[in-house]
């Protein structure tokens, strides 16, 4: 069909000058690497305590923590991901707002898209953790509570411990989800996997090469996580549970 | 901060309307053909003929580890290419919304599928053979005994997935198709007035998806209850 395949465009300098096409690529793969890794940190930390909050028996905290999750549930990433970069900013008091656009403009990038991932996947962590807490037999907090443990150690001692293994498979799934997200941070110009992807067909016109190996990169991550989550399933798995030894 | 100004908004409305038919057509459209696919990829999935199961669960694992914006540049950018290539399509022809109906089809699809998968596996086994002893072909079974239960149970679960569609149709974004989002973009980029914009269309999407997985919600209990 009369297209040029020319692989070697990835060892080429860039138009630029500063860099090979391949080494691009490089930098936006570490970039969607470090955001994911460093979104999930926290997604993990917060939907831990939004999860737990779901479940206490005071309704005021219970409420609270069900509104954030519908609200991060039902807005779409893409709008949140514009709230965070060019609402947030404008809402802050004035010498914070100020304060996060005078900084370099990749890290205000970098930052945006950290907190929105963060707090979208901690919604949906959230989720994983309540039904964690709410699958273990009611008679463990009982026997806990019945035992002299206040509610909170109850959590911290039998409940928590339990729920936590329980949950890893789902989170396996969410913690692919968050690389496959961070692609959309692309459109507020972070220069991650996708983005780089784009950059290189317009500077090489060798549209195919480009998605191809951005797509593999991505296919690449994926089977590299399963494989670690696999590992970490494995050694978490509860004796006597659906799948378990 | 200065005052917020929400006056750009009702005169822009017959437009932001606009762009939520646009989001609402993708939605229906791709819901429609990727839950039609998404059956022949599972029914392959599980079918006794090797080659048609591995090609369903390659064109499944493929579609679920790239992310959709990926897919949606594929479509945007590289797929219009090639069917001028091969089909002589006059260049530059505007195919952005078919293309976007096509890459949320086929990109549904693999999530569908994995959805009625498990649904035709949680019908109990007897099923099927009772039609098989009725003297059913597994053709007829399927469709006639096995499918219609599955699709009552999944029901539930399929919208829910169509509301996600629904959010995701946003991220039309990348072509520049004025879509809801779009729009609201568009216009408050504009008038200057993006944070107003910004945070309307917020709203107008947690108002729409929220109301719509309650409803999902409610049905779900009463189809327990049934």
């Amino acid at each position: 069909m009369g297209y040029n395949w020319n692989w070697g465009v990835f060892a080429e300098m860039t138009a630029t000058g500063d860099d090979t096409y391949l080494g691009w690529m490089f930098y936006g793969f570490k970039m969607t690497v470090a955001l994911s890794l460093s979104s999930w940190l926290i997604a993990l930390a917060l939907g831990a305590v939004v999860g737990v909050l779901r479940t206490v028996p005071n309704r005021w905290l219970s409420g609270f923590a069900t509104a954030y999750v519908e609200v991060f549930r039902n807005i779409p990433l893409l709008v949140q991901l514009f709230l965070w970069y060019f609402v947030m900013p404008e809402l802050l008091p004035e010498s914070l707002g100020n304060a996060f656009k005078q900084t370099n403009p990749i890290m205000q990038q970098f930052l945006a898209s950290m907190v929105c991932l963060a707090l979208f996947t901690s919604a949906r962590v959230a989720e994983q953790v309540r039904s964690g807490i709410n699958s273990l037999p009611p008679g463990q907090k009982n026997a806990g509570l019945a035992m002299g443990f206040t509610l909170p150690q109850t959590y911290r001692y039998v409940m928590l411990p339990m729920a936590v293994r329980l949950i890893v498979p789902p989170l396996t799934s969410e913690f692919l989800n968050i690389f496959k997200n961070s692609a959309v941070c692309s459109t507020i110009g972070l220069l991650e996997l996708a983005a780089q992807g784009r950059q290189l067909v317009d500077y090489t016109a060798q549209p195919y090469e480009s998605f191809i190996a951005v797509t593999l990169a991505y296919l690449l991550i994926n089977v590299v996580v399963m494989f670690g989550m696999r590992w970490v399933e494995e050694r978490v798995r509860v004796p006597g549970y659906l799948g378990g030894k | 901060m200065d005052q917020f100004d929400w006056s750009s908004i009702p005169n822009a409305l017959p437009f932001l309307w606009d762009g939520m038919k646009i989001s609402l057509e993708i939605t229906v459209t791709a819901v429609i053909f990727g839950i039609i696919w998404g059956t022949f990829l599972a029914l392959m999935r599980l079918s006794p003929v090797k080659p048609l199961s591995w090609f369903a669960a390659g064109y499944v694992n493929l579609f679920r580890a790239i992310p959709l914006v990926m897919v949606l540049l594929w479509f945007f950018l590289i797929v219009p290419h090639l069917l001028e290539s091969i089909f002589g399509f006059p260049r530059g022809s505007d195919m952005r919304l078919s293309s976007a109906i096509a890459g949320f089809a086929l990109f549904e699809a693999a999530y569908y599928s994995e959805i009625i998968r498990a649904g035709i596996q949680s019908v109990p086994k007897g099923q099927m053979g009772a039609a098989s002893a009725l003297g059913m072909t597994y053709g007829q079974a399927m469709r006639l005994v096995v499918l219609p239960q599955a699709f009552r149970n999944m029901v539930p679960l399929l919208l829910t997935q169509g509301i996600i569609l629904f959010q995701d149709t946003s991220l039309v974004y990348v072509s520049a198709l004025a879509d809801f989002f779009g729009a609201a973009y568009k216009v408050g980029d504009r008038d200057g007035r993006l944070v107003e914009l910004l945070l309307f269309a917020g709203a107008v999407y947690f108002v729409i998806c929220f109301s719509a997985s309650r409803i999902v919600r409610y049905y779900q209990s009463k189809l327990k209850t049934a």
